[in-house]
């Protein structure tokens, strides 16, 4: 009666589940160096592939190759290396405290070190990101103290946040880290209209934007691209696409669009993906955004292609949803071990260097823990004052909240 | 007749609800292969299929207004938010689309929709996981707001709830999840298996939406509480004495006025007790309804004990959350006035 078959609808899955063997020969990744370079003035239709291509610097052998190679010295890249152990370690660091009950939640970044670290470092001062809860990399690369980030942790008495905010949740305007909320994608849009602030007050100051690739899907992420790409804001939207949304593979935010970068194209928004396990790649790009962003020649947005290799959080179990090898499989490597090959391929660093750098990474974290525990944890120790729940609601506070207070005893 | 925790006695319902009628389904994030962040969803993936119970993407827009869309069809979707702080984003959605749908078509299209919501404080989850905004959607006409306070509860009436022609907020208090809180953060708490209202039937039941319960009968003053805030209204009454009715209102749209009515005409006092800021909270409303019905009856002042008027902290909470001693220091000062 129909020439039509009946509807079925469409649920998109993982390739593999717990059980299965992790299989990512369908991911095409470009060969290190493969990808052209475009001047940064280039017209978005000119450049599409670059939204479908993967930037890649370091190959293989742990060499610097192809157009992207080249912007940072040795100097630069040891202090880069050091950056990401310190972050790595300062995650297991606080993992461990977190299952010690000294706080309540953790998140980390295992396997996405080089995203924030290698970002922060194309910024300059006074430039503003709008960051997630996965980039403490854009704080320990600005040399934010490891101490105030670990009393934020442990909500104590020398928390700058006062014990308001979840751990993680940080904030630092003199840094450049925008507060960061729980509600997802909600900080993206605004960091389009901090760009829009920055031009229509013809500063120089340009921001960063940043969000996870589940969280993509949110309509604050289309509302920022259409602010962007309208009004051609200076702002570097980042999509970290670390393959897992909680238990949600990224298949469920992207659909049927070829990658999350591609969203880019049809705001007329250049877009480029990169090897976010590669510090050389990702840095590089940052740089060419950045530098469109200052030229005045308005958005551009990038995904950062990586593995979340931890849990998405101390309450999560990945073991339930993934098979428990894929961050093995996952064909872009370590983003430490890439680097420090690179660098002892150079002769700029050594297998007992990069030892001996652990231990003082490791020292120089526990000196912080010591000291940050000094000031309390969560439930030992000292506490902000109950106090501190009545301030700050409103820069005078009201009559209202003061009779709370009261009541509240202080 | 089984043992339930509040998680069982919920995923029991949509089970109970979803064999029973085909055009049931259940989405959002993370409820499908994985079950949900809360475990709630958790195997109707496997018995029902990936077309009936499925992962969303992380769009709470998205989620509400296909969910919509899909009962304007004539399906019935059980949706979760994974934190009910999450729903803003759905707000549109939600208020003015799904509570106005069946009114301004004149019921030529209706929306028989469940947003299932974890919702309040108790659990180290700061200001984005411990929020209680139930009075963001009584303030709606055309949404019904359900508040279970244990699993017997639950199970009844989120089945009455997927029945429901009409859109249900139904926000489920996760520090009861596991048991009944007293408020006593620094005790463990007891499981619900220890606990008469953690037997529920395995079977289809409901509970009909509108209708409070009095958990505890008194005759010197009535404190009205709902969801987490009855087990510490029951801790207070004991632990000071007072000869407390204490009402679980159950349902807060549509009010059980009735129930509230003669009890506060019998005890001659009233405490209302939320987890919610106090400005403008469900209270507020409740207050109102009390002076209005009971004016004559009253022996004292209406008084509330809530949340501040602050977000929620993390450090702090249990200096924010209204616990026994609060909510016992406004009995004894009821009794006084
Ligand atoms: C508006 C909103 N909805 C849901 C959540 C709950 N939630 C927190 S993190 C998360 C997953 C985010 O995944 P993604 O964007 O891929 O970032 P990733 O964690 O992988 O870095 C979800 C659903 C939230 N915080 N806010």
């Amino acid at each position: 009666m129909t020439e039509f078959q009946r509807l079925s609808l469409h649920v998109p899955e993982p390739a593999v589940r717990p059980g299965g063997t992790p299989d990512f020969s369908n991911v095409s990744i470009a060969k290190a160096g493969a990808v052209a370079r475009p001047p940064v003035d280039s017209a978005p239709e000119d450049i599409r592939d670059l939204a479908y291509s993967i930037i890649r610097v370091l190959n293989r052998e742990g060499e610097a190759v192809g157009p992207w190679a080249g912007f940072l010295s040795d100097d630069e890249l040891l202090t880069g290396l050091r950056h990401m152990m310190k972050l790595r370690t300062f995650d297991a660091r606080m993992l461990m405290a977190q299952r010690q009950g000294k706080t309540s939640f953790y998140m980390q970044h295992l396997g996405e070190e080089a995203v924030s670290c290698a970002f922060r470092k194309a910024l300059r001062n006074g430039d503003m990101n709008f960051p997630t809860y996965r980039q403490a990399g854009l704080l320990i690369a600005d040399d934010y103290p490891m101490e105030e980030m670990m009393n934020q942790i442990f909500s104590n008495e020398s928390d700058p946040l006062r014990g308001r905010q979840l751990p993680v949740m940080y904030s630092s305007r003199e840094h450049g880290f925008f507060t960061i909320s729980g509600n997802l994608s909600t900080q993206y849009v605004q960091a389009v209209g901090w760009a829009m602030a920055s031009a229509i007050k013809n500063d120089t100051k340009i921001a960063a934007a940043w969000i996870g690739d589940g969280s993509t899907a949110e309509s604050d992420f289309h509302s920022a691209l259409v602010f962007a790409s309208t009004y051609k804001a200076p702002v570097i939207l980042n999509i970290v696409n670390n393959q897992w949304a909680i238990s949600t593979f990224q298949g469920i935010a992207r659909g049927g669009s070829g990658t999350f970068a591609a969203r880019g194209l049809g705001f007329g928004i250049p877009a480029l993906r990169v090897d976010g396990n590669d510090y050389l790649a990702v840095h590089a790009v940052s740089l060419w955004a950045a530098e469109r962003a200052r030229r005045n020649l308005g958005p551009t947005l990038i995904e950062y292609v990586t593995y979340r290799v931890g849990a998405h959080s101390t309450s999560d179990d990945p073991s339930a949803y993934r098979p428990k090898t894929e961050s093995e499989a996952w064909p872009l490597g370590d983003p430490v071990l890439r680097l420090k090959k690179h660098l002892i391929a150079k002769g700029a660093w050594s297998e007992s260097r990069h030892v001996q750098a652990e231990a003082e990474i490791l020292d120089e974290v526990l000196d912080a823990q010591k000291r940050a525990e000094a000031h309390g944890t969560l439930h030992a120790g000292g506490k902000p004052s109950v106090r501190d729940i009545f301030d700050g609601v409103y820069a005078d506070m009201p009559a209202h909240i003061r009779r709370q207070r009261q009541e509240a005893g202080y | 007749m089984a043992r339930m925790t509040m998680i069982e006695a919920v995923r029991s319902a949509m089970d109970v609800s979803m064999e029973r009628d085909d055009d049931v389904v259940v989405f959002g994030e993370d409820v499908g292969y994985f079950g949900g962040v809360f475990r709630c969803t958790q195997g109707l993936q496997a018995k029902y299929g990936k077309t009936r119970c499925f992962d969303a993407p992380i769009s709470e827009s998205g989620i509400v207004g296909t969910a919509i869309g899909m009962a304007a069809y004539g399906l019935k979707p059980c949706v979760e938010i994974q934190f009910a702080d999450y729903m803003y984003p759905a707000y549109d959605q939600i208020t003015q689309e799904a509570a106005r749908i069946r009114y301004r078509s004149n019921g030529d299209f209706t929306c028989p929709i469940v947003l299932r919501m974890p919702t309040g404080g108790g659990i180290f989850g700061g200001q984005t996981h411990s929020q209680s905004p139930e009075a963001l959607f009584t303030h709606v006409c055309g949404l019904k707001v359900v508040v279970p306070s244990n699993p017997y509860d639950a199970k009844g009436l989120l089945i009455a709830s997927i029945e429901d022609p009409d859109p249900v907020i139904f926000l489920e208090p996760k520090r009861l999840y596991n048991g009944p809180f007293d408020g006593h953060h620094e005790k463990p708490v007891t499981p619900w298996s220890k606990h008469d209202l953690g037997e529920v039937p395995e079977g289809h039941f409901s509970i009909p939406i509108g209708k409070a319960e009095i958990r505890k009968p008194g005759s010197a003053v009535t404190v009205i509480a709902y969801g987490t805030m009855v087990h510490v209204a029951l801790a207070a009454a004991e632990e000071t004495g007072v000869d407390a009715e204490v009402i679980d209102l159950r349902s807060l749209l549509p009010l059980d006025l009735d129930t509230i009515v003669q009890s506060v005409n019998k005890t001659g006092r009233c405490v209302v007790v939320h987890e919610a800021t106090l400005t403008s909270g469900f209270g507020a409303e409740v207050a109102a309804l009390v002076q209005q019905h009971c004016f004559y009856h009253l022996e004292a002042p209406i008084v509330r004990v809530t949340g501040w008027d602050t977000p929620y902290p993390h450090a702090q909470e249990w200096d924010y959350f209204p616990g026994p001693a609060r909510v016992g220091r406004a009995l004894v000062d009821v009794m006084g006035a």
